[in-house]
Formats: structure tokens, sequence, C-alpha cells
């Protein structure tokens, strides 16, 4: 008997193990594995004949079965693992696709320089204690003009080619205003004093040719305070300076000028060297080129806005926001600034996270 | 304002080169804006004797001179006809470079004869417009010798621009006496010439308009001739680009430049009756010396004699009664007028002179007499005569101007310490009268100073700016706090958006023409002196500036354009600030993907508004979508974005076809507005804690409903009422399909929503979730839909 069955099991994993191996498809295996481990297979109708057994020969027998159907089961299993790889590779290799082909294109968006550059003075500005205030575009002659010290004949009138419309408003001759200083005013005749602020924005004057726009930015500073002087003034504008470009070496030459509405006044020229192109880059000193106006406030103009000129004074400078956004980033079209190209938008805006901050340097 | 060197040294004595001298004016305030030697240019020509002169061997225009430069006898081939052996004229040697062309001289042979140089003539060196031969020199003069030299133009012209406050520095003394008192040498005492006053005046000179000109100095000179001035006054008027016209006219002009001082001469003889300063009638015309025609007004002032107005006074003379070659008596006008009124009278005129430029920045009232004298004086030694006694009508202004000064404001408004005793040299070099106690006198010729402030400015421009050591702002303690308002985070906030979701940002023209302003609602406020028509109406809204953008890219063959700004639109009640956006083109190339390229539609528009509205802080969950959106926009694919029934914060759509095609945009082109400043400001917060939250524990549930309701019905109402049937179980209601055709009846649409239900205590059992779609169905209805079979 149990030489039988020995030799029984000898010929079934002679038989079985390969037909697994043999197996071309996973229908196949299945195929193998019912007639070997169903309820008719084979290696199952060993395993009921145990039943049939004396303990003596179960305790030799069982083990050599079981061993039988173990192996016929690791079998049909690794083979079906890999049958499904070779099934899964061969579904695979069909999906290929072209990796060089595009992605769907994103359009990228962009910042104007001039809104950058603004934010990059609010930023700088905002280390140093200045506010950014704003006002009206549309303004009166007594705060564009009057208040600032330029009395109707006064020659500097003259200077500022202005937009002016047909209709008074109370009483007042209304234009477009053709620089940022009537919102000095503004803010030292509606506010406490001491002021720190910034004003930039859009001013007007009525010029168009290669290197004027009949509109513009600027950017006004007031600082009003007790004991304010023109060693501030200077300490100030180098700062700010040397913050916007980020170099160390720019170079400050203030000149005496005149403004109507600061007393002293000087314009600030700042030094330049020329790059391999022959572009001019702001720092050192090869050249000088003129970037700001600036001075102290006149006594009159304090006085009209209702503050004590004995108690209060200070200082106030003013410079192109364009101006500034070309000497940094290289523009050399003001024109091009409010066309709207969308392809020098995008040589020249910025990206949307360029946000100016301190520790990551204004500039981008 | 223009002067050579050597000009300036005859008011200034100094040895200082011409490097140090523009340096210091500029550093004093009076820019100097170039610096140019006509002596360069002449380099290279000297003056020569013609040798010999015989014919050319090949040519009969043409002799072969022997020129002595200094150097020797050259041989020279020219073609002038008046070269002839011993004239004197001007060589250029090899290598010079000949003024008026640019070419270099070379040693070259001309029709076989060799030629060593070039005679030449006026127009070749740019001295004037002679070309019909070579430049003669009189007989003697000295060979070798640089032209430059020989002929005084080894004299740089500086070009200094003067601030409107500087009237005294638009004459060359005022120059000298600003670098005098910076220490760039000593001001030379003015040289008054003796006059002799012969008879008395014989025409009467009144003024009768004293406000607009207070003062008119007045004398005859009889017997002059005029000829042309003096070549040393021709050359430099020439070299501050002053055309000289005649002795006399030339004698006033120089006396302007030198002095600051616009001074006039008639010709007596042109003149009848007194001469008088009066206000003009209204209507009256005088023909000026430019030789236009000006009509005047009540308020301008003119020099008038028995048969009318000459002169529009201050600012120009008369055509007819000018100093001619003809002249034999002059009439000499010195008069203060009014710096108010000529200003006023030249800005009416549009009339630019160099007399008005320094009239209205107000002439030296103390110096009619002396102006008169040197006027009267260079006239008697250029072109002779008999001068009368002046005639001296009115009275200018005293200024006669005090400040009380402390000298300790140079160290408080100007940062810089400077001892009391330079302070007051300052001044004084400058013209001031200091007295012991500070009380300083300003003189005649700054009317510009007239407070203490000016003092410091006077005596920091002449210390040097570069002296005022740069003194740090205090500074608050700590990290600098924030400083932008809520409105400028808005702003900013907005703009990073607009720019993350893929939108350029463009700034455009505050100004449209009529018709656009027009179009998008209407401009209130229009310009009465535009630039162009163009740029005429101050903006009712973003969009025209954008849509011309977008026409401009279209036309370089943009194919998508995604335009924003922010920017304020210009309304009858203030400056509002917008974002606008334009979308026009291709949302979407074609491509190997999804195939045709797609255009936007008015969901885009949409998707940016909310997207930028939630960037700016608006709570976007409480819009409401109604109607209005303007007229510029499609009827029935716009709308505006409202919190509550007034309040439109943002307005959107597609273009109406009409826009679009005024603008040349083919295609749909979709648009929007956001009105930043209707956007309520977040309400103050306590801290930056947020609103405690858990996520919660349970699994959300989702279900479907698909109603029936009216087709022309908003699905918005519906998806309110299921959002509001159970708020504290629905969190999320979403429409998935929106369906008309067969199967749903005529006037009737399928609106499938999905219901996202959060539990939040236990999870649903079945009645619950029944419970819940029973309100769904039931809110449902009453907003007028029914659940679909």
């Amino acid at each position: 008997m149990t030489g039988v069955v020995l030799s029984e099991i000898e010929s079934l994993s002679q038989s079985l193990l390969p037909q697994v191996e043999a197996a071309a498809s996973l229908e196949a295996l299945d195929a193998v594995r019912v007639a070997a481990l169903g309820k008719q297979g084979s290696v199952s109708a060993l395993l009921k004949s145990l039943g049939g057994m004396s303990p003596d020969e179960r305790q030799v027998m069982g083990p050599q079965i079981n061993g039988l159907r173990e192996a016929v089961t690791n079998a049909i299993a690794a083979r079906k693992t890999a049958l499904e790889a070779a099934a899964l590779n061969a579904r695979l290799a069909g999906e290929r696709l072209d990796m060089t082909l595009p992605a769907p294109a994103q359009s990228g968006g962009s910042v104007h320089p001039v809104s950058q550059v603004m934010d990059e003075l609010a930023e700088i500005f905002a280390d140093l204690g200045f506010a950014v205030a704003t006002g009206p575009e549309v303004e009166d002659d007594w705060h564009n003009f009057t208040a600032l010290n330029i009395p109707e004949s006064h020659p500097a009138r003259a200077m500022h080619d202005t937009f002016y419309f047909p209709d008074e408003v109370d009483g007042k001759k209304m234009l477009l205003r053709t620089h940022t200083s009537p919102v000095q005013i503004r803010t030292m005749m509606n506010q406490q004093p001491p002021f720190r602020i910034i004003a930039p924005g859009r001013v007007y004057r009525s010029d168009s040719d290669a290197t004027h726009t009949p509109m513009f930015h600027q950017i006004e500073g007031l600082v009003i305070d007790r004991g304010i002087h023109m060693g501030h003034l200077k300490w100030t504008l180098e700062t700010f300076l040397k913050a916007f470009f980020e170099r160390d070496d720019v170079v400050l030459r203030m000149r005496p000028s005149y403004f109507p509405f600061t007393e002293p006044s000087a314009e600030v020229d700042v030094g330049f060297t020329r790059d391999k192109s022959g572009r001019r880059v702001i720092g050192g000193s090869e050249g000088w080129m003129e970037v700001l106006g600036s001075g102290m406030v006149h006594p009159k103009v304090i006085e009209a806005c209702g503050l004590d000129p004995n108690e209060w004074q200070g200082f106030a400078f003013g410079t192109g926001v364009d101006r500034l956004a070309m000497l940094k980033y290289g523009m050399d079209d003001l024109r091009a600034f409010f066309d709207g190209d969308l392809r020098w938008l995008r040589h020249y805006g910025f990206a949307a996270l360029d946000v100016p901050t301190l520790s990551g340097g204004v500039g981008a | 304002m223009k002067f050579t060197l050597s000009w300036l040294k005859e008011h200034l004595d100094t040895d200082a080169d011409i490097d140090a001298i523009a340096v210091a004016l500029t550093r004093i305030g009076l820019e100097v804006e170039g610096i140019e030697n006509p002596a360069e240019k002449l380099a290279g020509f000297k003056v020569a004797k013609i040798l010999t002169a015989a014919p050319h061997p090949q040519a009969d225009k043409l002799q072969v001179l022997t020129v002595d430069a200094g150097d020797g006898p050259l041989q020279v081939v020219c073609g002038a006809p008046n070269a002839r052996a011993g004239l004197y004229g001007v060589f250029g040697i090899e290598g010079a470079t000949v003024p008026a062309n640019g070419m270099v001289l070379r040693k070259a042979a001309i029709r076989g004869v060799e030629s060593n140089g070039m005679m030449c003539s006026t127009r070749e060196l740019e001295l004037g417009e002679d070309h019909d031969g070579i430049i003669e020199l009189p007989e003697g003069a000295p060979v070798g010798t640089a032209f430059a030299d020989y002929a005084d133009l080894n004299d740089p012209v500086i070009d200094v621009a003067i601030t409107p406050n500087r009237q005294d520095c638009m004459g060359v003394r005022g120059i000298a006496r600003d670098l005098a008192a910076a220490g760039f040498g000593t001001l030379k005492p003015l040289a008054l010439p003796q006059v002799n006053a012969t008879f008395a005046c014989p025409v009467e000179i009144r003024t009768d308009d004293q406000a607009g000109c207070p003062a008119f100095y007045g004398r005859v000179i009889k017997g002059v001739t005029n000829g042309t001035s003096p070549e040393w006054m021709q050359r430099r008027l020439k070299a501050v680009g002053q055309r000289p016209i005649s002795a006399l006219v030339d004698i006033t002009n120089y006396v302007m430049l030198d002095h600051g001082r616009p001074s006039h001469a008639y010709d007596l003889a042109k003149l009848s009756g007194p001469v008088v300063a009066r206000k003009a009638k209204a209507g009256e015309t005088v023909t000026a010396l430019n030789g236009k025609a000006y009509t005047l007004d009540e308020t301008m002032t003119v020099i008038a004699d028995a048969n009318g107005a000459h002169d529009i006074a201050g600012i120009m003379g008369g055509e007819h009664s000018g100093c001619a070659e003809t002249t034999t008596d002059v009439l000499l006008e010195v008069a203060y007028f009014d710096p108010d009124h000529i200003a006023r009278t030249g800005q009416k005129l549009a009339l630019a002179s160099d007399a008005r430029s320094r009239f209205e920045r107000g002439v030296d009232p103390a110096f009619l007499d002396d102006a008169t004298i040197l006027l009267t004086g260079l006239i008697q030694s250029i072109c002779g005569g008999e001068a009368s006694e002046i005639v001296r009508a009115g009275q200018p202004p005293e200024l006669g101007r005090t400040i009380q000064y402390d000298p300790q404001l140079s160290q408080r408004l100007g940062g810089v310490e400077v001892p009391d005793a330079q302070q007051r040299q300052i001044l004084a070099a400058l013209g001031f009268k200091i007295d012991a106690g500070w009380t300083v006198l300003v003189p005649s010729w700054r009317r510009d100073v007239d407070g203490a402030a000016d003092l410091v400015e006077e005596v920091i421009r002449v210390i040097g700016l570069d002296n005022v050591p740069s003194t740090p702002l205090p500074r608050d303690e700590g990290v600098a706090r924030p400083t932008a308002t809520p409105m400028q985070m808005v702003e900013r906030k907005a703009r990073r958006a607009a720019a993350a979701r893929g939108l350029q940002e463009a700034i455009t023209w505050s100004f449209l023409p009529e018709a656009q302003a027009g179009a998008f609602g209407g401009g209130v406020w229009s310009l009465a002196n535009p630039i162009s028509e163009d740029l005429k109406v101050m903006r009712p809204s973003l969009l025209p500036g954008l849509l011309a953008a977008a026409q401009r890219n279209a036309d370089r063959g943009a194919e998508s354009i995604r335009l924003f700004e922010i920017g304020r639109r210009y309304l009858a009640d203030g400056e509002r600030l917008t974002l606008g956006v334009v979308l026009a083109g291709e949302r979407n190339p074609r491509n190997w993907q999804s195939g045709k390229a797609q255009g936007f539609d008015a969901f885009d528009a949409k998707a940016e508004a909310l997207a930028l509205l939630a960037a700016a802080g608006a709570p976007v969950e409480n819009l409401q979508v109604m109607g209005e959106a303007g007229d510029h926009y499609h009827p029935g694919q716009s709308a505006t974005l409202r919190l509550g029934p007034k309040n439109v914060v943002a307005s959107f759509g597609a273009l109406h076809p009409l826009t679009a095609k005024a603008f040349d945009l083919d295609g749909p082109v979709v648009a929007l507005e956001i009105y930043l400043d209707a956007i309520p400001a977040k309400k103050g917060k306590d801290g930056f804690a947020r609103p405690a939250y858990t996520p919660p524990a349970l699994q959300a549930v989702r279900r479907d409903f698909a109603f029936l309701m009216a087709a022309d019905e908003p699905v918005d109402a519906l998806l309110r009422a299921v959002r509001g049937a159970d708020k504290a179980n629905i969190t999320v209601v979403r429409l998935f399909d929106l369906f008309t055709g067969q199967g749903v009846p005529e006037g009737q649409k399928s609106v499938a929503i999905e219901v996202t239900l959060q539990p939040i205590d236990k999870s649903y059992d079945e009645a619950a979730l029944k419970a819940i779609s029973d309100k769904v169905v039931a809110a449902a209805n009453k907003a007028g839909a029914t659940l679909r079979g």
C-alpha cells in the first residue's frame, strides 16, 4: 500500500510541477490547479486517501502528501505572479506614449514694472517708517500750485505743461495734477504731524516726444517733524537709492536748485558706470544723471497747510517711478510702458510671486 | 544762458581754468549743461601767406601756390578765384579736419600736381556762409599762428541752466558775482562810462500804467551812425547764439546778456508825439519784431506814441519803430515792468523772448540809471552821437527787504555747521548787507530772497551741499511696523492674483477719445487742452484702454490676449480704484490633445471675477448675480455681481459684438471690471487667531437630485434654495448637469445637482437621509422646481 502511494506521489510530482511551469496563461494555470487541487483533483484524491490508512501509515504518508500539495500550491502561486507580471508588462508596453510631446500650455501672467517698482519702494520706505499716501489726479489749482508757493504768474507754472478742465469746481480751476506734490499738501492739512509718507501715482503733463509721455508716474516723499534738516534728506535719499539698486557704491551728488515749494532746494544726481554693452548702470561715478528733485519744505508751504513753520520742518523729494524702473531694469523707451504690448510685458514684467521683501532683496 | 570764458573774465578777476569754473558753477546751483570751445574745431588751421601763385598745368580753374604757414614753403593746389601771391589767409595743414565736412586733409595729387593742405573759405571753417573765395586776412597777419588764437576764437562757450529764481544770473555779471562768492576770484568793480548830456530830452516820456510799468527811463541820442557792431561784440554775440543785426540792436542785446537788463532802442524818426507806457486797448494789434501780429487786451501794457502802440512792453519791440541802417536819432527805453504783468501777458500771447524771460523773473529795480549810462556809453563809442538828459517817468519799486537771520539756522535747517564769520563773508560777497545783530539787507537784484530759509540756501550752496553731513533719520525702536492701508493691501493682492492667474498687467492712458468714453458710460472730465483728440476725456471705465491695447496686440498677430489693469475711473463723484480685465482671442490654442482652438466665453469672465474678488477679500459666497452690466456688454451674456442690491462690486460678460467691432476685434471678447473700492473693508480683527475648527471625523455623504424647472428661470435660485434647505447638514450644493431636449418638457430644463451632507455627531441612517432629502425636495418645490421622476 505505502509503496504504491509513494510512487503515485512521485509520479504526480513529476507530472504536475512541469505542467504548472508550462502553463502559458492564467486560464491554463487555473486548469492545472483544478486538475490537481480541485475537488476531483489528483492531489485532492490522494489527500482523501489518507482517511483509509492506518495510523502508522498516516504518520508516514500524511507529511508526504501534504508536502506534495504544498509544493504544487506554491508552484501555482509563483507561476501566477510571473504570468501576471508578464501580462502587465505587455499592457504597459502597449501604452507607451511619446514623452517629448508638449504638455498643455499655461499662460503665464505678469506684473507691470511700474507696479513692481512701486511695491519695491513701499517696502523700502516702510522700513524707514514711511506710509503710502494717495490723492486725487483730477486736482484743483490751489493744491497743485498755489499751496505749493506757485502763484498764478509764477514762471514755474510755465515749467509745467498743465492739462486743464474747462469748468471750475467750487470756484477752483480744475486740472490734472502735474506732480504728486499736492499729496503733501493734503497730508499736511488732513493729519497731525509728524509725517513720513511716500505718495506714488500718475501725473500728467502736456508733453509728448521720445522721452516724454503725457502721463507718467512719480513718487513723492515727505518728512515733517521737529529738527529735520538737510542732512536727514541726504541720508534718506542715499539709503533709499542704495536699497533700491541693491548696491553699496551708489554715489549721490546734490546740486543747489530751485523749486518754489522747497527752500533750500537740491537736485540729486546719481553716479553711473557703463557696462560692457555701453548701457548706463547705477553705481560708481563715471558720469552723473539727474534722478531726484528735493529740498526742505518751504516755510510758506508749511504755513499754507496750517502748521507753524517755527515748530515743524522737514524735507520733500520727488522722482519718476518709470525712470527708476528704466534705470534699474534697463528699459530704454518710456512710451512702451503704456502700450500694453504683450511681448514687452512678458519680457519686462515680473512673476506674480516676485513680491519684494527686505529679506529676499527688493529687486527681482 | 550762454557766455564765453573771456566774457566772464570782463567781470571776474580769476586764474581758475575752465574745468574748475565748470565744476564750481554746477556746485553752486548754476548747472553747466555744456562747454564748447570753437578752437577745438580749428586745430591745424594756421595763418599763412601765399608766396607764389602760378597756373595749374592741367586745369584752367586751378592754381599751384606756394604757401608759408610758418614751416617753410609748401606746394598747394587751390581753386579759389581770389588766391594770389601776397595774400594772407588761413591754411589747413596735413592731418587737420575741415569743420564743415569732417574731411581730413591729406597730401594728395590734384590733376597730377602734389598738394599739401588747403587754403580755406569762411564756410569751410563754419565761420560764415561765404564760399566765393578763400579768407583774406589783413596784410602782415602773423604767419604760423594758430588761426583760432589769431581770431580770438579760443574762448570756450559755457552753457548754464538758470533756475527761474535767479534772474540775476541771466546776465554774465551775476554769474561772475556768484563765482566770486564761491571763492573763484574777485568781482571787478562796475566800470561806468562818462556820459555828458548836452541837451534836454526832446521827447515827452510818460507811464500811464503804473501797475504794469512802474518806471520808464528814456534818453535821446542824436547823430548816430548805425552800422555793424564791432568785431569783439559780434564775436561774443555769435558765440552765445545771437545773430548780429546792427550796432544799436546788438548793443541792447549785449547789455541784456551782460547784465540781465533788457532795453529797447527806437528810431526817433519813426515816433511822433509823447512816448507812453499805457494799457493796451482791447483788440489793439501790434506787429512785433518777429513779423507776427498780436491782438492785445486791456490787461497788457504797450509802449505807444501818438500814432498807436509800437511795443508789447517788456516782451517784444514793434516792427515799425525799431532801428535800421538809416537811423540817426535814437530813443532809448530802459523801463521796469511788473513781473506778474509780463508773465501773464507772455502766457496769454504764448510769446517767448529773452526780454520776457528776464522781466517776468524781475530785473534789478535799482539798475535803471546804470543801465542807461552803460547803453549810452556803448552807443556813443560805437555809433557816435550826442546824448540828452535822462527822463525818469515813474519810479521802480524799492526792494530794500530785510530779513532777521539766525546763523544757527545753517545747522538747524541746512544740517551743516558754518562759523558765523564765514556765513557773514559768504552773504556779503553775494551783495547782502548784514548788521551786527544779523539783520540782513537783501540786494536789489535778489527778488527771490525773502526769508531766512533763503539765506540758509545761499550759505549752504556756497559751502557746497557735498559738505552737508549725511544724518540718519531717527528710527522707531524694533522692527518696522506695517504701513499699508487696507485698500493698498486689496490692490496688491488683486494684482498678484491676476498675474498668478495668467493675466498680463498693462498700464493704459487715463484719457480716452470722447466716443470711447461715451460708449462706456460717458466721461465727465473732458480736458480743455488735450494733447490730441485721442487723449481727451478721463476714462469712465478701464475697458476701452485695455481693448485698444488688445487691438494693437491682435494687429501684431497675438493669438491669445489676457490683459488686466488696476487704475482709477474718473467719475463725477471721485476717482474709483478699479481692476479691469479683457480676454480676447484664444483661450486654448489648437493643440494635439483637444484639437481646435477654443475662444473665451462669458463664464471665463465670471471665473476671473470670482477668483479676483476672492483674492481681494470680498465675501464671494454672498455675491448675487444681477443684471445691468452696461450697454457695452452682450445683453444676454453679462451680469453684475453685487453685495446687496445696490452695491455693485463687479460687472462681467461677453462684450457686445458692436463694441468688439469698434475695436476691430474678431471673435468673442469677454471682459470684467472689479470695483475695488466697493468691496467692504474687513472688520477689525482681534489678533491673528482663526475661529476654532476641527475637521469632522465622520465621512461626508453625497446625494444626487434631478429637478425640472422653467427654462428661463436662473438656476442660482434653485441652488440657493437647496443650500438653505438644511444648513446644519448640507455643506455643498453643486450643479453637475444641465439639459434641455428629449425627455424634458417644452419650456423646462433638467437640473442635476449633487448635495454634500456632512454628519456631525453620528452617521446618517436611512431615516435621517430621507428626512434631509425631503427637505431638499420641498425647498426645490418652493423655488419652482419639481423632482424629476
